[in-house]
């Protein structure tokens, strides 16, 4: 044999085939880590790719005569051809403009105003149902550079609308960030201290074991559920306001509790048993010790398990639809009692409009809460990093 | 094995007494892990528990300032009697108890804090001292009776963890001073230390037993010899032999301390 001429004394006959399965193995562990990864890419680019186009908005540029007629009847402000042509939104928004300048009144302008949604379409390219009459005033139009597709700033500064043209994610926007503020208010502290009394305090009996159990289970009760508890106890019983941030903040407090316990607990017991004991010999009371050394080692992890609860809350649907915070509303609320609905509900209202335009609302939506998502998740890491205390 | 009743062993009771254990016992749940242990520490003095691994003498040192009460489904009799007063007795706050009688442990185990927070911050709590110059001279002070001041003097703002292993153990013993406690406990303090900071530690603890009443755990024969002034041989849960160091290791009365001291088992 080859090797033994050469006198090898590692010579193992079994290995080759040995390393040949490793290699096999390795190759397959890089294969599901590429599958995931196309996954994860095809997602994101064909997201990204709907998302896009709602980022631009068709203008026109119209003669608009402001007059009595047009004050009553704001459809006599342009020119018939037109009037399929400009969005209905902005046409309602005239007399309301008349009241605020009345200087304008008799007066004639030519400027831009927002384009229907089914023109907006039809200048991205996409499918419409406008007619062969209207088609050929765009084309027009577009010859004398009367229309333009602009930055879209109506998307994040409006509510919701009927018409897509008109819709924006900004009231949700308010919606979810007054629903999760009552989330955390409610949930980080009550998880905190439970997970205080749990891990500090409790002693281990049957009593703790079954909260224990209990705790853990909470996690996997499927969300709809939460809505259910939330409209029977914190609507029907305590007479709470329906849609209001504030019952969808209690109950979507009620599902990051178990996230937040499970993950301050763990965080707790990472802490060294002999960090305590050293405070134990020193005579130091049990809150001096969990408050001067044991809660700040905890605290990172304490930080990141709140994060990622309120993350898994922020995307959540099921329950918010339950409590009504699905309802058309497209102004944004002043206070947590205010009627009001979040991001994830405000994409499933989109989502099942028959309008072609609001598939890229959705699309856009969903980037959006996305990109809040990866926000959090990033001050998740950087907030662990930058308070872990270092042994 | 010797029956309970000759366990009381009290060389020297003319000198000062410190601590008095008498018909201690304690169980952990069935385990009987101290059986009716008599012995009196006495006051300046450094004295060593020696005998093999699971005998009983982290759980003895552990009665002497409480620490056994954090353990679930442990039970005690007897008591443990210091400067007259039965630490178990119902009218003894354990917080009160742990702050007279320190602790240092086996592996140095400093606070996630800076080396002048880890000092200043049980005295504080205690509110022996208050912030500022009262809680530096302290922090001096302790650090100076540890042997530390002078490797830790310019960086007491870094954390107490950034030390060696041998210099976070002396930080855990200024850590202990600090709280100007009568008695030490030490439990194998230098196990876990390299021969030149054990070194350390033993000259800080021959210094120490000017002021404090010292009581050591150690599996290092030469350890015990060479630092304490008496010395107790356990043995399953029992208090064998207890007496002055150099009789206990040169003359030893019972058999089972002679082998052990010999090296016969351990
Ligand atoms: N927390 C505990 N719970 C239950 N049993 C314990 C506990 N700690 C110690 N024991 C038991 O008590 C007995 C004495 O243990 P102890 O730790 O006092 O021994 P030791 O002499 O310090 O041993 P070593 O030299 O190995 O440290 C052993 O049988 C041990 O298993
Ligand atoms: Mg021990």
């Amino acid at each position: 044999m080859n090797n033994q001429k050469n006198h090898n004394p590692f010579y193992d006959p079994s290995l080759s085939s040995r390393h040949r399965s490793a290699r096999l193995f390795k190759a397959f562990t890089r294969g599901s880590i590429l599958i995931t990864l196309a996954f994860l890419c095809f997602f994101i680019f064909d997201m990204v790719r709907t998302a896009y186009p709602a980022m631009w908005q068709s203008y026109v540029k119209v003669e608009v005569s402001y007059n009595e007629k047009s004050s009553k009847i704001s459809q006599k402000a342009i020119d018939k051809k037109f009037r399929k042509i400009v969005s209905r939104a902005w046409l309602r928004s005239i007399p309301k403009l008349l009241k605020q300048q009345p200087e304008l009144m008799g007066t004639t302008a030519n400027q831009w105003v927002l384009a229907d949604d089914q023109v907006d379409q039809y200048m991205k390219g996409h499918h419409h149902n406008l007619k062969q009459k209207q088609v050929s005033v765009i084309e027009t139009l577009k010859t004398n550079a009367q229309i333009e597709l602009r930055w879209n700033n109506i998307f994040l500064s409006q509510g919701d609308s009927k018409l897509p043209e008109n819709a924006g994610v900004y009231s949700s926007l308010i919606g979810s960030i007054f629903t999760l503020f009552v989330t955390l208010a409610i949930a980080f502290p009550l998880g905190v201290m439970t997970a205080i009394h749990l891990e500090e305090f409790a002693r281990d009996n049957m009593l703790t074991r079954i909260i224990e159990v209990n705790i853990n289970n909470l996690a996997a009760i499927p969300s709809i559920l939460f809505g259910l508890l939330g409209l029977a106890v914190f609507i029907n019983l305590f007479g709470l306001p329906r849609s209001s941030p504030l019952v969808g903040g209690l109950t979507l407090a009620l599902m990051t509790l178990p996230i937040i316990i499970v993950s301050a607990r763990a965080a707790l017991r990472s802490v060294p048993d002999s960090i305590r004991q050293a405070g134990y010999g020193l005579g130091l009371t049990k809150i001096q010790i969990i408050q001067g050394n044991v809660l700040p080692i905890a605290f990172p992890g304490i930080l990141t398990g709140t994060i990622i609860g309120l993350a898994q809350a922020m995307g959540e649907t099921a329950p918010l639809i339950i409590i009504g915070m699905i309802a058309f509303i497209p102004d944004s609320p002043n206070s947590i009692t205010d009627a009001a609905t979040v991001l994830p509900a405000q994409i499933f209202t989109w989502a099942g409009m028959p309008e072609r335009a609001y598939v890229e609302k959705t699309a856009a939506g969903i980037m959006v809460i996305l990109l809040i998502l990866f926000f959090l998740n990033a001050a998740a890491i950087y907030l662990r990093k930058k308070y872990e205390i270092k042994w | 094995m010797k029956s309970s009743g000759n366990n009381t062993l009290n060389p020297h009771r003319n000198s000062d007494i410190k601590i008095t254990a008498s018909g201690l016992n304690l169980w952990y749940g069935d385990n009987h892990a101290l059986q009716d242990i008599n012995m009196d520490i006495h006051k300046n003095k450094i004295t060593a528990l020696i005998g093999p691994s699971g005998c009983g003498k982290s759980t003895y040192l552990r009665c002497i300032n409480r620490m056994n009460d954090l353990i679930d489904n442990t039970r005690i009799t007897g008591e443990i009697v210091i400067d007259s007063k039965n630490i178990y007795d119902a009218d003894i706050d354990v917080v009160a108890v742990r702050k007279r009688i320190g602790m240092v442990f086996q592996q140095p185990n400093p606070f996630p804090k800076s080396i002048y927070d880890n000092i200043s911050y049980a005295p504080l709590k205690h509110r022996l001292i208050k912030k500022g110059i009262e809680s530096d001279e302290l922090v001096e002070s302790s650090l100076i009776s540890a042997g530390l001041w002078e490797e830790v003097k310019d960086k007491l703002k870094s954390p107490g963890t950034s030390l060696s292993g041998g210099q976070q153990q002396r930080l855990c013993i200024a850590r202990a001073i600090a709280v100007k406690p009568d008695v030490i406990l030490m439990d194998e303090p230098t196990s876990a230390l390299d021969p030149i900071s054990t070194e350390k530690i033993e000259s800080l603890m021959m210094d120490l037993k000017k002021d404090y009443t010292i009581v050591i755990v150690t599996h290092n024969m030469q350890q015990a010899h060479r630092t304490a002034d008496y010395a107790a041989y356990f043995h399953l849960g029992n208090m064998v032999e207890y007496n002055q160091t150099e009789t206990l290791f040169n003359s030893p009365a019972e058999a089972l301390t002679e082998s052990y001291i010999s090296g016969r088992f351990g």
